[in-house]
């Protein structure tokens, strides 16, 4: 290993050691949803260490508990999933053009809010032994978190189960508020899916649809509308960027 | 229907893969169509917001510590809280509720 490379693995581990302890108190909060699914730990420690996604995760686990088609899985992956889509456009602009596709390849299987985050706000192009080592300091905690919050969902009294389960929201409320400071757009999204997601669980027939399937519908309509009215502008790359970085 | 779990996280594992791994190794340019930009970047918004409310409070024991959990965490983002300080103290704004409640 080159010096260079050395310091920035070294780098990579001095930031990725604070992203995996807070991977540990929200993954323990989504192993509480896979115990309510019925997955057992070994099963959530598998869907964790293999699909390594928050928002993706908690979705997949509704649908398991709803019994929900393949189909249904699979699109309602893609969707909770998309905005790694996003980052992942975003990374592959920061990439040396002639990186070799197994650095690609496996940069992909930990593409997260947080990563995401600190490779983008690093100068430069992305070195991947600095990303490596922030995903060896962060990624174990985030499968063995989901694994022990099953075990220990058994365990602990229902009240402390009931403060932890919130642990996840808290993350999702801490991605999509603060850019509505910065647009009104994001802040119309946010306050529209709110309300609709809870008439969605209200209104004759379609609240008998699966939660998985109301989830899907309502973000393709809201996304698609929004996109239609207010497309976004044409400095693109600067947006990405900044969004990647509010979430540290 | 009721599937087999290893084949529901096998779909879980392989979809949340090629939706990091095909832009990281297809794009060699900006995605130049605009609606699909906007939509992309909307989809995230849209997306956990649906996903937080109202399954925020159906999570808890009470409806109403989950109400506040939301305005607490919404507040905290507000004012600058990072991702792991809002996760926390929505936790221990439904502890307190759910103490004081019961």
């Amino acid at each position: 290993m080159k010096e260079s490379n050395k310091k920035a693995f070294r780098e990579g581990l001095r930031d990725g050691l604070p992203i995996g302890l807070g991977y540990l108190a929200v993954a323990f909060s989504l192993g509480i949803t896979a115990r309510v699914s019925g997955l057992n730990w070994f099963q959530a420690f598998l869907a964790s260490a293999t699909s390594y996604a928050s928002a993706g995760e908690y979705a997949g686990f509704t649908v398991i508990g709803s019994g929900g088609t393949y189909l249904e899985m699979a699109l309602m992956i893609l969707i909770a999933n998309c905005r790694y889509m996003l980052m992942s456009a975003a990374l592959s602009q920061k990439l040396s053009p002639d990186m070799p596709y197994y650095h690609r390849f496996l940069l992909a299987t930990h593409v997260t809010d947080e990563l995401f985050g600190i490779n983008i706000s690093r100068q430069g192009r992305l070195v991947p032994d600095y990303d490596y080592a922030a995903f060896l300091a962060s990624g174990p905690a985030w499968a063995v978190g989901t694994a022990v919050g099953v075990i220990a969902g058994n365990v602990l009294p229902d009240r402390v189960v009931s403060a932890l389960s919130v642990a996840l929201f808290g993350m999702f409320i801490a991605i999509i508020i603060p850019p509505t400071k910065k647009s009104k757009v994001i802040a119309g999204i946010v306050l529209v899916s709110f309300a609709l997601s809870y008439a969605s669980g209200k209104v004759p027939y379609i609240r008998d649809l699966s939660s998985g399937v109301r989830i899907i519908i309502l973000t393709v309509a809201i996304a698609a509308v929004a996109a239609v009215l207010f497309p976004v502008k044409d400095e693109n790359p600067p947006e990405k960027e900044k969004e990647g970085e509010d979430e540290r | 229907m009721k599937g087999n779990i290893y084949i529901y996280i096998l779909i879980m594992g392989v979809v949340s893969y090629l939706i990091r791994m095909l832009p990281l190794t297809l794009i060699k340019k900006e995605i130049s169509n605009r609606f699909i930009r906007s939509f992309l970047f909307y989809v995230p918004y849209a997306t956990l917001a649906v996903m937080t409310f109202p399954a925020i409070i159906e999570a808890t024991k009470s409806p109403i510590s989950g109400a506040l959990a939301l305005a607490a965490g919404i507040i905290l983002s507000l004012i600058g809280a990072n991702l792991i300080q809002v996760a926390g103290a929505c936790c221990a704004v439904v502890f307190i509720a759910e103490l004081i409640i019961k």
